[in-house]
């Protein structure tokens, strides 16, 4: 369903990726893994056309998006929840929600939507008129997930969405990710948490210094020696 | 007391108007963390305008008003577009000499064009007549002022904090990169940014030339720094804080004039010496951002 071809990203001198070929299949939990700088997190932007390739190409049911507007590819169905969460603090958080439905005008549905998030997280709904800037870490990653659903996207891209959480609620952010996909979302997900990750994927790319070094089903990729060496932590 | 309620009443009135043009500061920091000089200009923009369009068109008053708001508003749009867009990832101080750019050009362009001698504003009978109430006697601008400023104070507050538009506003002002995650085209946000806040400018510089009946391509300057301070020491970036800053600014101003009139050569220092108070024992301003945040 998304397809990357031999994406090439700079940051000023600096060359992030180093052709990266990949592909989302429908319906699938996709994982990048990989240490920090491994160009993971700039995959994803360049998806969201947060940041231009310089070379390649990404593809979104055999339509080039590469060079579409980051709004337009929001609308077009795939969204990013960012790292860090980048909830609208100064929003309350009905408000936020809100804000991830900008593109939509079917009314009612935006409500059941809202209905369906909040039953998804009971907390939310507590705090609808609270200011998001005051929600804890967690409830903010609810948050900034619920909101990336409210588009309703086709693909959901996750930056590191157990980053800084407590062991507890990082369980709880990965009960919610195979939630969401047995409700039939396609997911790419990027976790510094590769054992979980893989644990949950159907397919998985190890990343390193802008390139993919590795790439199979996920549990294949968790059980590999070398992965489990350089990011798993295991001798 | 009637000189007490007179200077009330103009207090007020001086007061609305700074809060009117002091929303543009805010609106337009609070989005691009830029204090937007060419502001003050518009005012000036707007009352030539409408001078021209009764004067030289002779247009009716009104239309003529409605004209000078459209062009203003559209000059303020063009001017983020032209200067500040193409620098929107540059460090802020490019973005600030660029305004500053802005307004000098739009202030000798004045100079050139039109001459720098002042023309005396033209008052509409139906707008400007002398109303008497017992012994105090006003200008009806001293009432229309205020009615017109609460007016245009209410349906900002209200677009800014109800509406779709409004709340991507705030979202924008908070994060660029994930309000256009959430599909929210930034340009056109900040450009509505701009027109909002260079109608109020018109309309601010319609009712000052109105009340100071003479027009010459400086005149922005003073009350256009004035409300800058106005939206400072109210809180830049946060429009209520603008609002209070221009009430208490006009009134301060007003009242400093009439109860001291051996200080009245000191009323413009006046906003200036608010300023370095507010700056050295407040400087986030009286209703300045300060949400609490946990990382």
């Amino acid at each position: 369903m998304l397809k990357i071809e031999d994406l090439h990203v700079y940051y000023g001198g600096i060359h992030a990726l180093k052709g990266i070929t990949m592909e989302v299949p429908e319906n699938k939990i996709v994982t990048l893994v990989g240490a920090n700088g491994a160009g993971k997190s700039t995959t994803l932007r360049a998806i969201s056309s947060l940041v231009q390739p310089t070379q390649g190409k990404i593809t979104f049911h055999g339509e080039d998006i590469t060079k579409t507007k980051t709004a337009d590819i929001v609308k077009k169905g795939i969204t990013l929840v960012p790292e860090g969460r980048r909830i609208f603090a100064n929003l309350t958080v009905l408000e936020n929600i809100n804000m991830g439905a900008f593109a939509r005008n079917d009314k009612d549905g935006i409500k059941k939507d809202i209905q369906r998030i909040y039953e998804m997280f009971p907390r939310l709904k507590e705090r609808e008129w609270q200011a998001a800037g005051t929600l804890s870490g967690g409830e903010q990653q609810m948050l900034a997930i619920g909101r990336a659903l409210m588009s309703r996207p086709a693909v959901l891209m996750m930056d590191e969405p157990s980053l800084g959480l407590a062991p507890l609620l990082v369980k709880e952010v990965f009960r919610i990710i195979k939630e969401i996909y047995s409700q039939g979302m396609t997911i790419l997900l990027i976790e510094q948490n590769a054992t979980a990750a893989l644990q949950v994927a159907d397919y998985g790319y190890v990343l390193e210094t802008g390139n993919i070094v590795l790439q199979g089903p996920g549990k294949e990729l968790a059980a590999n020696d070398e992965v489990k060496r350089a990011y798993l932590g295991k001798a | 007391m009637e000189l007490y309620l007179q200077t009330l009443a103009n207090g007020i009135s001086l007061g609305s108007l700074y809060a009117l043009i002091a929303i543009g500061y805010t609106m337009v920091y609070g989005i691009l963390r830029l204090i937007n000089f060419a502001h003050a200009d518009l005012l000036m923009v707007a009352g030539y305008i409408a001078f021209y369009g009764i004067m030289v068109f002779a247009l009716p008053w009104w239309f003529s008003f409605l004209i000078a708001i459209a062009l203003t508003a559209l000059l303020g749009v063009s001017i983020e577009k032209i200067a500040y867009r193409p620098l929107r990832n540059a460090p802020r101080i490019s973005v600030l000499i660029s305004a500053i750019g802005v307004s000098f050009l739009l202030e000798n362009l004045g100079i050139v064009a039109i001459g720098a001698r002042p023309k005396s504003f033209p008052r509409p009978e139906e707008l400007v007549w002398n109303i008497k109430l017992g012994d105090i006697s006003f200008l009806s601008l001293t009432v229309i002022i205020p009615i017109v400023t609460l007016l245009l104070l209410v349906a900002v507050t209200y677009m800014v904090n109800k509406t779709k538009t409004g709340t991507a506003m705030r979202a924008v002002s908070r994060d660029f990169e994930t309000a256009s995650l959430m599909a929210v085209d930034v340009n056109k946000v900040v450009s509505t940014t701009f027109l909002v806040g260079s109608s109020l400018a018109a309309v601010g510089g319609i009712l000052y030339s109105l009340q100071y009946p003479q027009i010459d391509p400086l005149m922005g300057v003073f009350p256009g720094l004035k409300c800058f301070i106005a939206a400072v020491m109210g809180g830049i970036g946060s429009i209520p804080g603008a609002m209070l800053g221009g009430f208490i600014l006009g009134m301060g101003e007003v009242f400093l004039v009439a109860f001291m009139p051996e200080l009245s050569g000191y009323r413009d220092a006046f906003a200036f010496v608010i300023l370095i108070f507010i700056l050295l024992f407040k400087p986030t301003g009286i209703l300045g951002e300060n949400v609490v945040e946990k990382v």
